[in-house]
């Protein structure tokens, strides 16, 4: 009998986001998952431990957060696209190993279902308070990308766009969702199994004897090799150059690899980044938000719009790296930006910083509720005056 | 300008040799008894992974001409589980310190024993933190003198023969770097053996904890590994003490038990089986 | 003592004690000196002479007696000494 292929379940679905996220994971190629239970990122890994074995996969629930992100390096390093989901708390926990992977160019996804923090903080409730930890979590100089999925549909969708952008930049890539997103249930469409793009690593195009682990293409992406197929590559956290041999005391080498681990993202921003703009071309004010808040933040610019105010939404959905031009460029155009959030202060620091002269307005959110669209729409009335 | 050429030359990696270890450090003799132990073997060097650590020991995955990866601090046996399950045709060996095996890293060991990845472990015991200039360790003897115990070791040491075997590792095997020959032949078993396996290698570090402790050269400690040395196969790992006058060493546990990615491939099976027969979930 | 007599194995005319060769990669050595302490046959000592790292290598103190037992390649840390079958005219 043919065995059922349960990679891709095609079709409609109602489907928690966790859920969803897990099913586009698993979509996208993932056939490894390390993690551990944390509220509210528990049903990854539950969905996961069900589905692996049903695709061959493997699910090991690991000992703690730290010892999930390394066995995640380890299978991404053994040829297999890997994942791990957490929440805040074990987000902290991951961030040395985050570096990790950020040195040795591991392709590899983490989805933190973001919740109140900081600490153990508020468990069952929302929140956009790892946004800054995303990106500077870990110690070092680094670039980081991080997506931010603002329905279920989105967190299967933009799962799958973690693990290919994961494969193509040799880079972890965080998934933020939230609490609310997390854990709601709404319809999602599966596409078939061809509809789906995937890509995977380069590989190496030299025999094992001419291959260096660390030498860059034109795209400042190494091709990288697979344990077990006879190139004989080190690997390691310490500061090495393109052959891996560790350069511990070369300020020439640390120079040359920092800069190209930040570069390889920072020079291809315009092929990373992803926005969605609402209502722009003629606003003279305009909401920059991400993730659940933009769902609010949609309502409340289309009622500004019936209100006669000429108000315009970015929805930034690649949160790192961060949007600087989009965002500049609507600060000129408008005479003030609104920014909601679910924190007390993180993606609006690098607002002000990109949109310069151009007021800001933070509209912050504590607590478990979302922003409601009215709080947004009465910020845009007082700002549009 | 001579024409010397080691015999275990191919097994290490160009340009990484002379390695970083002191003279008298027992660290290269650890790398050149596994170098030998996969040459008698004749092991396919292209399916073996080595995984270390941080520390004096864990440069070792730089110096093998294999596929190597040096970890974050105490993380090595985790990401090795990671490989392991990843490609289990690998043989994924760990080699590292007694801080990076059983501080920081003391949490995965246990668990990885405790669900018994096939994975091979060597811990070079040196009696303390060596890279870090000699701060203490969970293995250093009580009354060592150290850079944080200027006073005196107030801790008690770990038995790791003791840890691995209650922890369920189906081999464990204590050597010194003096006994070369046997730790040859117990590495041989090990990447022969199916299941989480653990050999402790007691290694000399005089420059850093033996000269604070008052064996101030390499030959002062193998001596005292030689006048101390008592060999005693299959004995209770939990009397298998370490003092001035007494290292007991030997293979203490050798038992088969199913392995976690025989148990995996198993479920995985089952599951594809359950699906083949007709339905699933949606 | 009686004993001596016994401890010779009954074939020892029909083994022959294999003869070997030591090598030593003398830019190698650190100076441990765990060949020298560890030879069963003591036929190893430091010579005179520096390598680059201000090191005496040690030497073969008498070629004559090595039994290729291999124990200094074993243990030396450094790969800087090995063993090797001698190669001998009349066929050993």
């Amino acid at each position: 009998m043919a065995q059922k292929d349960r990679t891709v379940l095609t079709g409609k679905h109602f489907m928690e986001g966790d859920v969803a996220s897990a099913e586009g994971a698993i979509a996208a190629g993932c056939r490894f998952f390390a993690g551990y239970p944390i509220t509210p990122a528990t049903e990854v890994a539950e969905r996961m431990a069900q589905r692996l074995p049903e695709v061959g996969g493997i699910y090991i629930q690991m000992e703690d957060e730290i010892s999930s992100m390394a066995a995640v390096i380890g299978a991404s390093y053994a040829g297999v696209k890997s994942m791990t989901a957490t929440s805040g708390p074990g987000f902290s926990l991951m961030q040395e190993n985050i570096g990790l992977a950020v040195m040795t160019e591991t392709p590899c996804v983490i989805v933190n279902v973001m919740r109140g923090g900081p600490s153990t903080g508020q468990p069952t409730k929302p929140a956009q308070q790892d946004v800054m930890q995303a990106k500077w979590g870990s110690h070092g100089d680094y670039e980081i990308i991080a997506l931010a999925p603002n329905s279920v549909q989105e967190m299967f969708d933009l799962t799958i766009e973690a693990f290919n952008l994961s494969e193509i930049y040799r880079i972890p890539v965080i998934v933020l969702g939230d609490e609310i997103v997390g854990h709601m249930y709404e319809r999602v469409t599966i596409p078939s199994k061809e509809a789906i793009k995937i890509v995977s690593r380069k590989e190496p195009q030299v025999p094992p004897e001419k291959y260096a682990p660390f030498k860059p293409d034109k795209d400042l992406v190494p091709p990288m090799a697979t344990f077990g197929q006879g190139y004989h590559f080190y690997a390691t956290g310490l500061t090495h150059d393109e052959t891996g041999r560790p350069q511990t005391d070369s300020a020439e080498e640390q120079k040359k690899l920092i800069q190209r681990l930040c570069d390889k993202i920072r020079k291809n921003v315009d092929r990373i980044i992803k926005v969605e703009k609402v209502m722009l071309e003629d606003a003279n004010v305009a909401v920059i938000s991400y993730g659940i808040t933009s769902r609010a933040a949609l309502s409340a610019v289309r009622k500004a719009r019936q209100e006669g105010i000429k108000a315009g939404l970015l929805r930034i959905v690649t949160v790192w790296p961060f949007p600087d031009k989009y965002v500049a460029g609507i600060a000129k155009q408008t005479r003030a930006l609104v920014v909601p959030e679910m924190n007390y202060g993180q993606l609006v620091r690098e607002v002000e910083r990109a949109a310069k002269e151009t007021p800001v307005k933070f509209l912050p959110k504590l607590g478990e509720e979302p922003h409601k669209p009215v709080e947004i729409l009465d910020a845009l009335r007082r700002v549009h005056k | 300008m001579s024409e010397e050429v080691h015999p275990f030359e191919g097994y290490l990696r160009g340009g990484m040799i002379p390695h970083i270890w002191c003279d008298g450090c027992g660290n290269g003799i650890i790398l050149n008894c596994f170098v030998h132990a996969i040459d008698d073997l004749k092991m396919d060097i292209d399916k073996i992974v080595v995984v270390s650590g941080i520390g004096c020991i864990g440069r070792l995955s730089g110096y093998t001409n294999t596929d190597s990866y040096h970890t974050t601090h105490g993380r090595a046996i985790a990401f090795a589980t990671g490989v392991k399950l990843a490609n289990s045709d690998l043989t994924v060996t760990v080699i590292s310190g007694d801080g990076d095996l059983f501080a920081i890293g003391g949490n995965h060991f246990i668990h990885a024993a405790r669900r018994n990845v096939d994975i091979k472990v060597i811990c070079a015991n040196n009696f303390n933190y060596g890279m870090t200039g000699g701060q203490y360790g969970p293995t250093t003897p009580l009354n060592a003198w150290t850079t944080t115990t200027p006073y005196g070791n107030i801790e008690h040491p770990f038995n790791l023969v003791h840890l691995a075997a209650a922890s369920g590792a189906v081999f464990v095997a204590r050597w010194t770097t003096l006994h070369v020959r046997r730790l040859v032949e117990s590495i041989k078993k090990m990447l022969q053996k199916e299941g989480f396996s653990f050999i402790e290698v007691i290694t000399p570090c005089p420059e850093i904890y033996g000269r604070r402790n008052k064996m101030a050269t390499g030959i002062e400690m193998m001596n005292w590994f030689k006048k101390a040395a008592d060999i005693q196969n299959n004995s209770d790992p939990a009397k298998a003490e370490i003092t001035s006058e007494k290292i007991v060493l030997g293979e203490f546990i050798d038992i088969e038990k199913p392995t976690y990615d025989h148990l995996l491939s198993e479920m995985i099976s089952k599951v594809q089986k359950k699906m083949e027969g007709g339905g699933g979930q949606g | 003592m009686p004993v001596r007599i016994w401890r010779k194995p009954l074939d020892t005319d029909k083994v022959k004690v294999p003869e070997g060769e030591v090598h030593i990669i003398k830019s190698r050595c650190k100076g441990c000196g765990f060949c020298i302490e560890f030879c069963p046959k003591e036929m190893l000592e430091t010579s005179e002479e520096f390598n680059e790292r201000g090191i005496h290598p040690p030497k073969v103190k008498d070629k004559s007696v090595c039994a290729l037992c291999s124990f200094c390649e074993a243990v030396c840390p450094d790969f800087a000494i090995y063993s090797v079958k001698k190669e001998c005219k009349d066929g050993c």
